[in-house]
């Protein structure tokens, strides 16, 4: 382990132990927290006790659903904004300040258009990730040195192989960069939208026992979730970090 | 080689090409009318001062850029809109891709063209053993120097063994010394596959070591204005630089070029400011 990743570790540690501690030591109401052993026991009790399964499949069915769909049509978007640098000028600002909409309140508009299911919760997600995705795309298109477009002509690429041999693996780093944007912001998307306006899934079981002062479900549910999408994220890194290395990017 | 009735390899006639207006920039007559014909397996360098057309002759040679005017023939056929099989192309520029391995950079076009995978294995392994690169297969791009990832570059081009070779400043990123030695790399290359060359460089005592024929280009737009024949034997490398008659061909060049370089100094408005140009 590098001397950097054994002192995030201490650090988590550290957090935990204090936090187990605080706890115990009756530093912290235990209607506010449980200690952390609590949360994790609880988490535990949920996973097997099956009762969560049919919510937890629910997220994330909708994360991905909502996630492979933000990753197909932002990069459609990104790379037709990229060869229609017209229609890029004009939508520009729009794009710049899309994050400063709060997407949310287009729900019950998803609402009337998809009915009282889980589709306005996938919409809700994909509104909130595709952008990002189609930003990143656009930004790759342009970083791809000019002589790398020139030696897929010299190579008598057609243009569908030249964007699928030589484009896209150019601007992969930037396109890898998207799609874990698109996933931090469906998961966001979804359990947020799930948090305040849905009768199912992760995030309404969390509101609910929340709502209820079960605590010890509550944690449980929020450790799972952290510890799933952490654990996605790590594995994100790590082929990042692989990926990077290979390119001599890091 | 196929080279029709042993005319020229490739020719130009009559070649102009001027970049279209954009937006407020007026259209830009970059290049000619040049012609030209390149001798077959001929060593062939193009010469001028910067921003003189140099690369576009070779994009329009190697129908990378179409003609504003006038054509442009390769083994007897028009070159027009796309790169015609038989010519390579080397640029300046690191084209090396990042996300393959060396031996997959150089096996990448002829994987492409459909060729057994036993062809394609046997003329990488010797296209990268040529070019000192057999010990670097299985690196990336990244681990390896300029100088070497150029020459990946070149194995990815000689692999498809072009009858025509195209070289866009390939030694331009490169120092002095590493230039000399990759120039004698380039004649080895040169003799032993036959191919015509056509090297655009902006290096007089390149283009004075490695070629045949050197044509000097005047300033934008470019136009051949004289074409110089160096004489030496086939059999040459880099040691050429010590002799006598090598000064005589660098002078030559010189003498020709100043002029147009001046010219291209006062069209870029180098010389209207704090820099004094001497005539």
């Amino acid at each position: 382990m590098s001397r950097a990743g054994f002192i995030r570790l201490l650090i988590v540690a550290v957090a935990i132990v204090g936090l187990e501690v605080a706890c115990h030591a009756g530093l912290i109401d235990p209607i506010t927290i449980i200690p952390p052993s609590a949360m994790a026991a609880g988490a535990w009790k949920l996973l097997i006790s099956g009762r969560y399964t049919e919510d937890i499949l629910l997220t994330l069915g909708s994360v991905a659903l909502a996630a492979a769909l933000a990753v197909a049509g932002g990069f459609g978007l990104g790379y037709g904004l990229f060869r229609l640098p017209r229609l890029r000028r004009a939508l520009d600002p729009l794009l710049a300040s899309y994050y400063a909409v709060p997407t949310f309140i287009f729900y019950p508009l998803f609402i009337v258009l998809f009915g009282l299911n889980r589709l306005p919760l996938v919409a809700i997600g994909f509104v909130f990730a595709v952008v990002a995705m189609a930003i990143n795309t656009l930004t790759g298109f342009e970083r791809v040195p000019p002589v790398l477009r020139r030696t897929a002509r010299a190579l008598r690429l057609s243009e569908p192989a030249a964007l699928v041999q030589i484009t896209m693996p150019a601007c992969a780093p930037y396109l890898f960069t998207g799609v874990k944007l698109v996933i931090a912001y469906s998961f966001i998307g979804v359990i947020a939208g799930e948090f305040v306006l849905s009768g199912s899934g992760i995030g309404h079981e969390i509101a609910f026992a929340y709502n209820n002062f079960d605590n010890p479900t509550m944690y449980g549910l929020m450790l799972l979730l952290i510890g799933f999408v952490s654990g996605l994220n790590m594995l994100l890194f790590a082929w990042e970090r692989r990926f990077y290395r290979r390119r001599g990017l890091t | 080689m196929s080279v029709a009735a042993k005319g020229p390899h490739a020719s130009l006639r009559g070649v102009t090409r001027v970049y279209p207006a954009v937006e407020d920039h007026p259209p830009v007559h970059a290049l000619g009318p040049v012609d030209l014909d390149l001798r077959p397996g001929e060593f062939f360098s193009v010469v001028g001062p910067s921003g003189c057309g140099k690369s576009t002759l070779l994009d329009v040679l190697a129908g990378l850029a179409p003609v504003s005017a006038g054509s442009v023939a390769f083994e007897g056929r028009a070159v027009a809109g796309e790169v015609p099989e038989g010519i390579g192309v080397v640029f300046q520029e690191d084209a090396s891709f990042p996300w393959l391995t060396v031996w997959d950079n150089a096996a990448f076009a002829l994987r492409r063209a459909a060729v057994s995978e036993s062809v394609v294995s046997e003329r990488v392994d010797h296209a990268l053993s040529f070019m000192g690169l057999a010990g670097f297969a299985s690196a990336y791009p990244a681990q390896l120097s300029g100088g070497m990832r150029q020459r990946l570059c070149i194995a990815r081009t000689l692999v498809t063994r072009p009858r025509l070779l195209l070289l866009d400043e390939p030694f331009g990123a490169l120092d002095q010394q590493t230039r000399l030695l990759m120039g004698d790399e380039l004649l080895r290359i040169w003799r032993e596959t036959g191919a015509t060359v056509l090297l655009i460089t902006h290096a007089l005592d390149e283009a004075a070591m490695l070629s045949d024929r050197v044509g000097v280009m005047s300033a934008r737009p470019g136009l051949l204005i004289e074409i110089v024949e160096t004489r030496w034997p086939r059999d040459r490398d880099s040691t050429i630089v010590s002799r006598p008659e090598f000064g005589e061909v660098t002078g030559r060049l010189w003498a020709r070029l100043r002029g147009e370089s001046l010219k291209a100094l006062e069209l870029t408005g180098v010389g209207r400011g704090g820099m004094e140009i001497v005539r």
